[in-house]
């Protein structure tokens, strides 16, 4: 094994060695930005550059064609540069006004729709799913794809009250992150445990700590050391699963689909907001996850219809309380949405004011 | 003979629509016969699609590794492999990208090349950890095709028990928002932290974000164990004529509804010649108004970074944001990079230290308390730390005096 490379250690590159000239030219020394049409940023330099960056959707997980094809593009257009968002939408940045209008022409042509940019929908961040993950539920991109198709008018478009970002998560782990909307799959049953395998395969101490609710105990099964959970104090959470595989949580019938609202990570007007349950038990059903959309078009459209200019998701709910949330959406309202423990106390009405 | 291509009706209807079809592009490395990746990813699309008619998954973890390095590959091996041989094993290389993103096509088309020749052809720009996923990689395969990318100049992300590929947003590139040059901050972080990302051996992962503003852009307050935040302490910057020009735009009543309504601390209001009076002593740098007023207002120019710390998803205690333990530094100078990079380790270090066992930084700061981590850490205390004092009254107090006289004491080294 003489001829194995030591590895090295360099890190992450300097980034400017793949930054437009441009860009480098004017690092730091920006004045001023502006939106000349959805899908379309202008920034201009205190040197007089300006720079235009045209955003477009991708598939995310993308093969060795998509990506040589995006490179083309940019060949042609972008001096060779190119840039992904932190939601795995692509930029394409020329100095050139006049490459604009043939870059959308030519993106929009290769399949990538151009938008993204100011109150739109933004592209879904997502997670592996069963193209890749040892523990998801459901798979990801198929369900960004099946969304996406139908909200593409909306990435295209500036028309919502202010961006909405939507995220997907295969477990509650909830790798997507937060959003104004989160599609989070939601288990419902406790994990079916395999007993022959779990001495084998599980470090079971670790099992047991890795539990929120201390519902899991050891236990001799058949003769053989194992796992037990206290079902009733479960909270079908799957955090067990990870660690220890033979405690099976995924469930093609009883892994469902919930959907979570309100969520922001900027700190912009208000703080940064956690997303709120609003609808759960949706099937997981693959591959186009209909009654998903359902729900996630209903919620669309009472904000686009309701919200104030540059209202988010969340702060347009806290505004006209969630009575009239429940009621514009038309969802049920039920015991599943009251934080039931201690610490959820900040989340009941502790107060005379009352929606009518 | 190459191998049949599997019937895929479930994922098929994937292939319909506006939005660019992943299942698409798996399907044109499938048939692309000749390549070394054909047979693979045909084999890979007959799980997925079993995936999607049982709503299961069917990949296990495992251990896959390079020389010299203790994390950095996603292992995965197929649990339905006796009928999908091919891809029995199916890893991920995580590699870490420039901050910000940034690539040459020369730089992007070689990666392909690398991948083409080792693995699937399948690549996700990005993970959410920020990485790029190199998806689809047999075990013998894994070093050979890490040698190429290492020798581009490019290295291993973080996974495990160890410190996290970071992200930033794209920051003096091409902001004029940014309070700071994340991009740096980024690297001189994270390049100081290569042992932590490549030997993990902490309780749990550490994760630091950069975003150059309140806009926080790279997520990084709920994401990031590490969360620095640009801000400024200054007076904001406001061109009184292009404010004119934007109420002009918008109708004085729209300005009031979209910009003096909005502002959360009631900090601005409209003068009657339109322009913007701003009490700043209100402001809370949240970056509202500028996001609106993109011409006419801008941060301050004593700028500098704000630190949260304990931001987490919801494994195992919920959900956590993080909360300040740094209300502002300079970060410009070459020490004061210094200065951040030894916070981070000592931030790192009492993590290493304190925390228990698959416990986040902030889930064990909700077990010890913010005092303890900051005197653990030798911060100064600062009233920006807290949304309001406590409210509960059992608390032991006798160590009141002493306190006061530190407050004291600081106040006036600070007026001096």
């Amino acid at each position: 094994m003489s001829e194995l490379r030591r590895p090295t250690e360099s890190g992450v590159p300097e980034a400017t060695k793949y930054m437009h000239p441009v860009l480098k030219k004017n690092y730091g020394k920006w004045a001023f930005h502006d939106r000349p049409r959805p899908g379309v940023l202008r920034h201009v330099g205190e040197s007089g550059d300006a720079m235009f960056t045209v955003k477009a959707g991708t598939q995310r997980q993308m093969d060795v064609y998509t990506i040589r094809t995006l490179c083309d593009i940019a060949d042609k257009y972008c001096d060779g540069y190119i840039r992904f968002t932190i939601r795995s939408a692509v930029e394409f940045m020329t100095p050139t006004e006049a490459n604009v209008e043939p870059l959308i022409k030519a993106l929009e042509g290769a399949g990538f729709p151009v938008g993204g940019t100011g109150n739109s929908v933004g592209f879904i961040s997502h997670t592996q799913g069963w193209l890749h993950c040892d523990i998801p539920g459901t798979d990801a991109s198929g369900v960004v794809k099946a969304m996406m198709d139908l909200l593409v008018d909306d990435f295209k478009a500036e028309e919502m009250p202010n961006r909405v970002k939507i995220t997907t998560s295969c477990c509650q782990i909830n790798c997507g992150g937060q959003g104004d909307i989160a599609i989070n799959v939601q288990h419902t049953k406790p994990p079916m445990i395999n007993h022959d395998l779990v001495s084998g395969v599980c470090e079971r101490p670790a099992v047991i700590a890795r539990c929120p609710v201390a519902a899991i105990r050891p236990a001799l099964v058949n003769g053989k050391p194992s796992l037990e959970v206290d079902e009733k104090k479960c909270v079908c959470c799957g955090a067990c699963y990870p660690p220890c595989p033979p405690m099976q949580i995924n469930d093609p019938v009883n892994s469902k689909i919930a959907i979570w609202v309100g969520g922001k990570h900027s700190s912009t007007r208000t703080k940064p907001m956690f997303h709120k349950l609003v609808a759960a038990g949706l099937p997981n059903n693959a591959p186009r996850w209909p009654e998903v959309s359902e729900v996630v078009g209903k919620i669309l459209a009472a904000y686009k219809q309701d919200a104030r200019a540059w209202e988010r998701m969340g702060e347009w709910i806290e505004r006209i309380g969630w009575p009239r949330f429940f009621e514009m959406t038309g969802l049920p309202f039920t015991k599943y949405h009251v934080d039931n423990w201690r610490g959820g106390r900040a989340n009941l009405n502790q107060s005379a004011h009352l929606h009518f | 003979m190459s191998k049949k291509m599997p019937a895929t009706p479930l994922l098929d209807q994937l292939e319909s629509g506006p939005w660019p079809s992943f299942v698409t592009g798996l399907k044109k490395l499938a048939t692309d016969e000749g390549k070394p990746y054909a047979d693979y990813m045909k084999s890979l699309l007959g799980q997925l699609e079993l995936s999607y008619e049982t709503r299961k998954g069917y990949w296990k973890g495992g251990t896959v590794g390079v020389f010299g390095y203790g994390a950095g590959v996603i292992a995965r091996f197929s649990e339905v492999a006796e009928k999908h041989p091919e891809s029995s094993e199916f890893h991920t290389l995580r590699i870490m990208p420039a901050p910000g993103f940034f690539y040459d096509t020369k730089t992007l088309r070689e990666m392909c090349d690398i991948w083409a020749e080792h693995g699937s052809g399948l690549v996700a720009l990005h993970g959410q950890s920020g990485d790029i996923m190199f998806q689809g990689c047999r075990t013998d395969q894994v070093q050979p095709a890490w040698e190429k990318f290492n020798a581009m100049g490019f290295d291993m992300g973080g996974a495990g028990a160890g410190v996290r590929t970071a992200a930033s947003c794209i920051g003096p590139a091409r902001c004029e928002q940014s309070c700071f040059d994340t991009l740096r901050a980024h690297k001189e972080i994270i390049n100081d932290f290569t042992d932590d990302i490549h030997r993990p051996s902490l309780p749990y992962k550490m994760k630091f974000k950069f975003s150059g503003c309140a806009n926080d852009c790279a997520n990084a307050t709920q994401r990031a164990d590490v969360a620095v935040l640009g801000t400024w302490r200054d007076d904001m910057q406001v061109n009184q004529a292009e404010v004119k020009k934007k109420v002009a735009e918008l109708g004085r009543k729209e300005f009031i509804n979209q910009v003096i309504r909005m502002c959360p601390s009631q900090a601005l209001a409209l003068n009657d010649d339109d322009t913007l009076d701003v009490d700043n002593k209100s402001c809370v740098r949240c970056m509202h108004c500028i996001n609106v007023c993109t011409k006419a207002l801008k941060p301050g120019k004593d700028r500098g970074v704000a630190i949260l710390v304990g931001g987490k998803r919801t494994l195992k205690i919920g959900d956590l944001m993080g909360s300040v333990v740094i209300p502002f530094m300079k970060l410009e100078t070459d020490e004061d990079y210094e200065r951040l990079v030894e916070l981070a380790h000592n931030m790192l270090d009492f993590f290493a230290e304190n925390a228990l066992e698959h416990e986040r930084t902030g889930e064990m700061i909700e077990r010890i308390g913010l005092v303890n981590y900051l005197e653990g850490l030798g911060l100064e205390l600062d009233v920006n730390m807290i949304t309001q004092p406590r409210t509960n009254s059992y608390v032991r107090t006798d160590g009141w005096d002493d306190e006061v006289r530190k407050w004291n004491e600081r106040k006036s080294a600070a007026a001096e």
